[in-house]
């Protein structure tokens, strides 16, 4: 029989022992609000601490940082935001969490392409988003995104959820390049070229074409080089397919940026600035290229031999704002075309 | 809730053009199918195999009543991932199958799990438990009399089933089928992996691709208009239905002695739901945590993770069983509107996303925070940070108004199980509402308190979005590690996260269906 006294007491113990989990925000800290899963970035942050000796703790998350940190408003113990796309970097900035960051180094180190004019949030690395194509049956050795629409690949593409923030941006580039109009009849070409619904992850794109299902699916580049060198079991999905770096017509491949920002109410904010110019330090740099296979921001970095073997990368000199500013017009043209119906 | 609305009376911007034109239509379509599909199968899954273990003795029925709810503890997420990958071209039943049977390009029939039928079949299956243990808590209590006076007029077993057991469950098994309904409607990871875009779906992309959060509440709050047309339509539907029992007591029906063909039967039903809702993924859960040396390379930092869960789920459990009894309690012993209104707003946290709920939170809770340190400011203390946030009670908080409506809703069905005679009889001979309390109602209720805590804490257990928004810095649970993994496109190696879930769920399943199993009546 369960007694309501004894209920009461738990309730009571368990919450004393809960209030023991509470943060610090002592001096030789700094806080990080991130969308990076952590298991990608601890290494980072481990080999930041042992550098300056400055604790990193973290709360990582899929959405919804930036509401928190308003919701906060001035006790909030973020010190740094750390998104992993365009449009997560938009939000913040709209959301007014952020302040400028005042950093030489960022400045010299990471090119203007890939940080605010108003020195609102820096890029720290990027991922392109490309095809994988079967080595079978795809002969072509280049393709431009606008080719994707032509009838030729008629039940043949393999991608997920068009509403995926990854989609989400290469479609709101094409329509900051070609306009809305052109951008629906091009969605609507993509659409009608689907082997199947959109569904599944970038790592399923690659494992349709090795099934048969498409001849190619569209994925980030890390996807690729993870499966290829971290997963046995994987392996074989990439090995049947090879990496094509697409381009739009007049050049340039689509490429996402991860980003990190400056927070507002920052308590910790000397230490959040050096938190931010040391992952745009070569020695972060090179870990971010060799442990995640993405391409750093800063030029002389040398990227992943599994990433260089795609072939160099040109990538789309479009500006990151530009892109945030499509975000709306291509979610809701993917909605339209009725793209995942 | 009200501070949803308050996001939901902000300007949306102009998407509802959209919404209404392109979104809702096919959001709705999918939505109701997807909740037809799922409410049908884990009805008929769950009722059933209820029926069988309550009503029946059979080898290996031991067994089975402690692995029948177990499915509960596979996040929908991960079986949906688990089976994807399995019915894949290259996954494992296509290998297996094309070694064993020439069967060629019939091979290419095999359903496609990323498809609606495939989201219902993997949703189902491990959602049935909730239909499950909430129909058995009915069935083994229901008075026998009823069943008996059948059999005098010459019912067969069916006929006894159908005109008398299964009428008499309706409010459980509408209970079971709400919370599956709920939670079907909640479910963001596997719908959107298997391709189905349900309103949940919407309100994600609405928020996160279109920036309009007010949107998004808008179309929460649309959803939640739904649930309670739903739950309203299930009311009206029984309104003559009058439930609780005669005043004889119910004194337990024996359970029939099963043997034979009829005991492997009835052994093959229940085993059936459980293989495929909980053995099958946990077994390839075993095998990717063996395969990639999970085991050998421990992280101890699992360790701490399955505390936090635990303490967490723990927490909110108590909150959430004290909260349900006060309201059932209170609107047993005077029902009138405002208490019914009470116990009716206590369930609404079950039919928003887990997300929804956490922004929801955000805002209110913090506004706790904030206003506490400006306390600590103005008495000249330093600013205590964010006390409610900082240790997590947030993440609590949220888990209780999410999960509210499981034992509210359960422990309501099992009231209703109790005739409002015990009532009368109890107050003719002088008793007080405590020793009514204590003597009748506490423990006639005990299988459907032990039922809703089980669901309620391995919900808890399970889940994310809430969790992975509202913890303090440097705070894991195993859900938001698996998380970590499964956003990577690796959900393999959180195998060993998942299985550490579903361990924190079998010692109190276990434990709490032995103490909820009633002992089989007298001959």
């Amino acid at each position: 029989m369960i007694n309501l006294r004894v209920l009461a007491a738990s309730a009571a113990v368990l919450s004393l022992t809960l209030s023991f989990v509470s943060e610090a925000a002592a001096n030789g800290e700094v806080n990080v609000y991130t969308y990076r899963e952590t298991k990608l970035i601890q290494p980072l942050f481990d080999a930041f601490s042992k550098d300056t000796g400055i604790k990193v703790n973290v709360v990582s998350a899929s959405s919804g940082l930036e509401q928190r940190m308003k919701a906060e408003g001035a006790n909030s113990p973020a010190d740094v935001l750390l998104t992993v796309d365009i449009g997560r970097i938009d939000e913040a900035v709209q959301a007014g969490v952020t302040q400028p960051i005042k950093s030489e180094v960022v400045e010299k180190v990471v090119p203007a392409q890939y940080r605010d004019p108003d020195g609102q949030w820096a890029g720290i690395s990027m991922r392109a988003r490309v095809i994988y194509a079967s080595k079978d049956r795809v002969k072509q050795d280049k393709i431009t995104y606008e080719e994707l629409a032509d009838p030729k690949w008629k039940g043949k593409i393999c991608i997920r959820s068009g509403q995926h923030i990854y989609n989400n941006a290469l479609f709101a580039a094409y329509a900051a390049k070609h306009g809305e109009a052109k951008a629906e009849e091009w969605l609507r070409g993509v659409k009608a070229n689907l082997a199947q619904k959109p569904s599944g992850g970038d790592r399923e794109a690659a494992r349709d074409v090795a099934a048969g299902k498409c001849d190619i699916g569209i994925g980030n580049t890390y996807y690729w080089a993870l499966m290829m060198n971290n997963d046995p079991e994987k392996k074989p999905w990439a090995e049947a397919t090879r990496v094509i770096l697409p381009t739009f017509e007049g050049g340039g491949t689509h490429v996402n940026l991860s980003g990190v920002l400056l927070a507002k109410h920052a308590p910790n904010k000397a230490n959040g600035i050096k938190l931010i110019e040391w992952l745009v330090s070569e020695q972060a740099q090179q870990m971010y290229a060799d442990q995640n296979y993405e391409y750093p921001v800063r030029a002389g970095v040398a990227i992943n031999s599994t990433i260089a073997g795609y072939g160099k990368l040109g990538p789309d000199p479009l500006p990151i704002a530009k892109i945030a500013a499509n975000r709306k017009a291509a979610a809701s043209l993917v909605d339209k075309v009725g793209f995942d119906n | 809730m009200i501070s949803i609305v308050s996001l939901a009376l902000q300007p949306a911007g102009d998407v509802w053009h959209d919404l209404i034109n392109y979104v809702l239509p096919a959001a709705l379509r999918d939505t109701a199918l997807l909740l037809v599909g799922v409410g049908a199968l884990t009805l008929l899954i769950g009722a059933g195999t209820a029926w069988v273990m309550s009503r029946h003795d059979f080898p290996g029925r031991g067994m089975l009543l402690w692995l029948m709810p177990l499915p509960l503890a596979i996040p929908t997420y991960l079986a949906a991932y688990v089976y994807a990958d399995l019915f894949e071209p290259l996954g494992l039943v296509h290998r297996t199958l094309a070694i064993w049977l020439p069967l060629g390009d019939a091979l290419g029939l095999l359903p496609n799990l990323r498809s609606l039928p495939g989201a219902i079949f993997v949703i189902g299956l491990v959602l049935y438990p909730y239909v499950y243990l909430a129909a058995r808590a009915t069935f083994q209590v229901q008075s026998a009399e009823f069943a008996e006076a059948a059999t005098t007029l010459g019912a067969g077993r069916w006929t006894i089933f159908w005109r008398v057991s299964l009428p008499m469950a309706r409010p459980a098994l509408a209970v079971g089928v709400a919370l599956v309904a709920l939670e079907t409607l909640n479910d963001i990871g596997a719908s959107e992996y298997l391709g189905i875009r349900t309103l949940t779906v919407s309100i994600f992309t609405t928020w996160l691709n279109r920036g309009s959060l007010a949107g998004a509440a808008q179309l929460a709050c649309l959803m939640l208009a739904i649930v309670a047309g739903l739950i309203a339509m299930e009311r009206y539907g029984r309104r003559n239905a009058s439930i609780a029992f005669s005043a004889e007591s119910p004194h337990v029906r024996q359970r029939t002695p099963l043997s034979g063909a009829r005991a492997w039967i009835a052994f093959a039903v229940c085993v059936l739901p459980v293989l495929i809702g909980f053995v099958v993924p946990l077994s390839y859960l075993a095998h990717q945590a063996l395969g990639r040396g999970l085991l050998t390379n421990f992280d101890p930092l699992l360790w701490r993770h399955t505390f936090h869960s635990f303490a967490f789920a723990a927490l909110a459990t108590l909150m959430a069983l004290m909260l349900a009894l006060a309201t059932t309690i209170a609107h047993r012993f005077r029902p009138d509107p405002l208490r019914y209104l009470v116990m009716s707003i206590a369930q609404t946290g079950y039919a928003l996303p887990g997300l929804v709920i956490a922004l929801g939170l955000l805002t209110p809770v913090l506004a706790v925070d904030n206003a506490m340190s400006v306390v600590a400011a103005w008495i000249g203390r330093s600013s205590p940070g964010l006390i409610l946030v900082g240790s997590g009670m947030a993440v609590v908080i949220a888990y209780t108004i999410r999960f509210l409506a499981v034992p509210v809703g359960m422990i309501k069905a099992g009231f209703d199980s109790i005739p409002r005679d015990y009532d009368e009889s109890a107050r003719t001979v002088g008793a007080g509402q405590a020793v009514m309390l204590r003597q009748i109602y506490l423990p006639l209720l005990r299988p459907a308190m032990l039922g809703a805590v089980i669901v309620m804490f391995v919900d808890c257990l399970k889940e994310l979005p809430a969790t992975l928004l509202l913890r303090p810095l440097n705070v894991e649970t195993l859900s938001t590690s698996i998380y970590q993994f499964a956003s990577r496109g690796n959900f393999e190696d959180g195998a060993l996260a998942a299985l550490l879930i579903v361990a924190a769920s079998i010692g109190p399943v276990a434990w709490l269906t032995k103490f909820s199993d009633v002992p089989s009546g007298p001959a």
